[in-house]
């Protein structure tokens, strides 16, 4: 094994959560006002009418794909009497399913973004940016999907070692040597979407933790005091709080 | 019973001349930045006339307000979770066509072209898309009846009564009927923003039943814009997020009327306070028939001289001197004394607190040009029952189609018309003619005072937000200590963009502006558009406007005066 792989397989994962955790902390802390979908739909509303559902569903069930192909160890479905073959069909065709609707949905979104001229020139570099790392990511799952499913390739069973790794580094026993013999296309895409990660806090993408599910349970109406709140946006400086609030 | 207060206005809309002084004061104090260029929180709609948005009261298309769903209160929109299955692309919400693509003019051109035969013209610009535009819409196209015909017609109120009475209603129109709308907020009781929102960042504040936008909460989801049946919610497509009429909320916390009315030359507007009953709301909301909710909203009024509810109030919470005020209150006396002020479209059910006295004078000139006595108070009351199309017209837009309502304002109006006109011509003015309306003839000066007169201390009647409850007016009170204040201004953006970061107070944003303006030696660099300009009395001093295209920096070594034109 060798440095790169301790950098790639163990490093990058922690420095990938670190960055996440510590960064979305910061961004909610320091940019509130900034924390928004920021969408494009009042510019045009045909074509996102499409591809924005489009996407977000299927981004949505790439989300539960990986979280039960990365967290849930193969015994458990085995125990369940879920085969491996029939998980594999059951996971790719879904996959499949998912990560073309994700994918036509985000190049529809792209092409929508680049051709629209009100939507292109709201477009900011910090969103050109997100586009390449989400993008690449969402091409070479698709890619690993075909390359696990034996598709391309010879099919490789990504649960004895990606998945193993992947746990491995939550329970902070990482296991980097699992990764480094793992097909190409798995390392790749494994890079691709912690880069993902990375910048996740540092862009719009953060409106993906404000999914409004309280919405369900609250009053219609909400009302709100003036006080004890100031009504400006800034808390108190240090030192300077109101004495006997 | 639970008594709240809510800051309510009146619009007298016999004074309304439609001089848009309003919407642009409110435009110059909220809305002259980069994102909300199409926005008028504040606008004046000929009617009638599509409005603004287009056709924005045509709910079957745009969804807003509430229905009764099974004998209970539903937005429109669907469930909470059918829209929330819809966040992902709201399909109700109006396009930037709908209201109209924002523009300037290439204004560097009238000085900077070569000289040439043809005298340089300034093209529109999109301030969109940046590119040259051709102006076909705007938030106030059908002014005055403009393009009548082909525009008018698709009014859905017309429409609405062209199904009910056939077809001549078009042309009566044309002849007979036309009146000034300003819109505003009408901070509801029952609002259907604040239900839309799934953040939770919009909120009514419980002191005085402002609606607001909490910009650190907002998502941008954009439900809010959907569920306001008055499209008075808009999307700022810079910043991502809600913004809504505030009904000035620094200005009203002090004492002070809100910008619009302040500024308004016909004086037609008018402030105070209702004291209302909570608890009911929902269930006066929730009325079977449409026709009975202007009663129904009348009836959560609570009469701040009854003994009751004064205690209730005290007991609520409500201070003294805003007891005090609610009971001097014009816009109370005015929609429940008197009931001349209605509220627009109670059958969306939100129970709007912007209410409008309907126009009289339409029908007063209608008798006068066919020679009729129009002060006569025969002739005015007949011509009420007899006009019918301008009554029907009222009757969509103030009591859900029931003409009752709108019939006893007018009569109000004209009983008070002829009454003066008794008065003046150095009577005493008959009697019986309050009467008929059901008012003394000390009620009936009175009115006619508050109406006609209209001093600004009988207009508004605005309490003081209480500094123990409101702590800290931050804003008003040193707001320059801000971080990043004066002399640290230069970085209004954050790391992700221009909407990024803590937002500046407007009062910073402001004293700024003002100070660039004033302290600038000559034309900013064309590069720096970082600063926000008021257009309207920017003289090219200070930044550049957002939009507009770079000024050239004049040559400091030549003499203007002998260069002769750019």
């Amino acid at each position: 094994m060798s440095t790169a792989d301790i950098l790639l397989w163990v490093a990058l994962p922690y420095a990938t959560i670190a960055t996440f955790v510590v960064g979305t902390i910061w961004r909610y802390r320091y940019d509130k006002f900034g924390w928004t979908t920021r969408s494009s739909q009042l510019y045009e509303r045909r074509l996102i009418r499409i591809a924005s559902p489009l996407f977000h569903i299927g981004i949505l069930a790439v989300l539960v794909g990986h979280v039960v192909g990365l967290v849930i160890p193969e015994s458990w479905t085995e125990a369940l009497g879920v085969s491996e073959s029939l998980y594999h069909a059951m996971a790719v065709a879904l996959g499949l399913f998912a990560g073309a609707a994700t994918l036509v949905g985000i190049v529809l979104l792209i092409y929508r973004r680049r051709t629209v001229g009100p939507v292109f020139a709201a477009t900011t570099r910090n969103d050109k940016t997100m586009y390449v790392f989400l993008g690449a990511a969402i091409a070479l799952g698709l890619l690993t999907t075909l390359v696990g499913a034996g598709v391309l390739g010879e099919g490789h069973n990504y649960r004895e070692d990606v998945s193993v790794w992947f746990r491995s580094i939550l329970l902070f026993q990482p296991q980097p040597e699992l990764m480094a013999e793992a097909p190409l296309s798995f390392r790749v895409h494994a890079v691709a979407g912690m880069l993902v990660f990375v910048i996740w806090p540092f862009t719009r993408l953060v409106h993906a933790f404000s999914a409004p599910l309280g919405y369900l349970f609250r009053p219609y109406v909400v009302y709100r005091d003036r006080g004890p709140h100031d009504p400006g946006s800034r808390a108190a400086r240090p030192g300077w709080e109101r004495i006997g609030q | 019973m639970r008594v709240m207060a809510q800051v309510g206005m009146v619009m007298n809309l016999d004074k309304c001349i439609g001089c848009h002084t309003c919407s642009v004061t409110c435009k110059q104090a909220w809305t002259n930045r980069a994102g909300v260029e199409y926005v008028w929180f504040n606008n004046v709609e000929t009617r009638p006339g599509q409005g603004y948005p287009r056709t924005y009261q045509d709910q079957a298309k745009w969804q807003g307000g509430w229905v009764l769903k099974r004998g209970k209160l539903q937005l429109r929109a669907g469930s909470r979770f059918s829209r929330l299955t819809r966040i992902f692309s709201n399909p109700v919400l109006p396009e930037l066509s709908d209201y109209y693509e924002p523009w300037t003019y290439e204004y560097d051109t009238l000085i900077s072209a070569p000289l040439g035969e043809h005298t340089p013209v300034a093209r529109p610009k999109s301030l969109i898309s940046g590119k040259p535009m051709q102006i076909s819409w705007s938030a106030n196209w059908d002014d005055d009846l403009g393009g009548g015909p082909e525009l008018a017609p698709k009014d859905p109120i017309v429409m609405k009564i062209r199904d009910q009475v056939g077809d001549r209603v078009k042309m009566e129109f044309e002849q007979a009927f036309m009146f000034y709308l300003p819109r505003i907020c009408e901070h509801c009781l029952n609002p259907s923003c604040v239900a839309s929102c799934p953040s939770g960042a919009m909120y009514k504040r419980s002191e005085d039943g402002i609606v607001l936008v909490d910009q650190d909460a907002c998502r941008g989801w954009r439900m809010c814009v959907t569920g306001c049946p008055y499209k008075k919610v808009y999307f700022n497509h810079r910043t991502g997020k809600a913004e809504k009429c505030t009904m000035c909320y620094p200005r009203i916390e002090v004492g002070l009327p809100t910008v619009c009315s302040e500024t308004c030359v016909g004086r037609l507007r008018y402030i105070g306070l209702f004291l209302y009953d909570a608890d009911r709301v929902t269930e006066a909301a929730a009325t079977p028939d449409e026709r009975d909710l202007y009663e129904a909203q009348l009836d959560l009024l609570l009469d701040p001289n009854d003994p009751e509810v004064v205690a209730a109030a005290r007991r609520d919470g409500i201070a003294a001197d805003w007891i005090e005020a609610a009971q001097r209150s014009p816009v109370y006396r005015l929609a429940k004394e008197y009931r001349v002020a209605l509220p627009l479209h109670p059958e969306y059910r939100t129970m709007p607190m912007v209410w409008y006295i309907p126009p009289l004078s339409p029908i007063v000139d209608a008798l006068r040009e066919t020679g009729h006595d129009a002060e006569d108070a025969d002739t005015l009351f007949g011509a009420l029952s007899s006009l019918r199309i301008p009554v029907e017209y009222l009757a969509e837009l103030f009591a859900a189609g029931d003409p009752a309502p709108v019939l006893g304002s007018l009569a109000t109006l004209a009983a008070m018309r002829s009454y003066m006109r008794g008065r003046n011509l150095g009577g005493q003015g008959d009697p019986s003619i309050p009467e008929s309306v059901g008012l003394t003839a000390d009620e009936m000066y009175a009115l006619y005072r508050l109406l006609a007169i209209a001093k600004y201390e009988d207009r508004y009647v605005i309490p003081k937000a209480h500094a123990e409850v409101g702590r800290q007016l931050e804003e008003l009170g040193c707001a320059l200590d801000y971080e990043g204040g004066p002399g640290q201004y230069a970085q209004p953006s954050g790391p992700f963009g221009e909407a990024s970061g803590r937002p500046v107070p407007v009062a910073v944003e402001n004293f700024h502006a003002l100070k660039a303006r004033q302290t600038a030696e000559g034309f900013v660099d064309p590069a720096d558009t970082s600063a926000k300009v008021n257009l309207l009395n920017w003289d090219g001093r200070g930044a550049v406007p957002l939009g507009m295209p770079g000024i050239r920096r004049l040559d400091a070594d030549a003499d203007p005066t002998e260069g002769g034109p750019r």
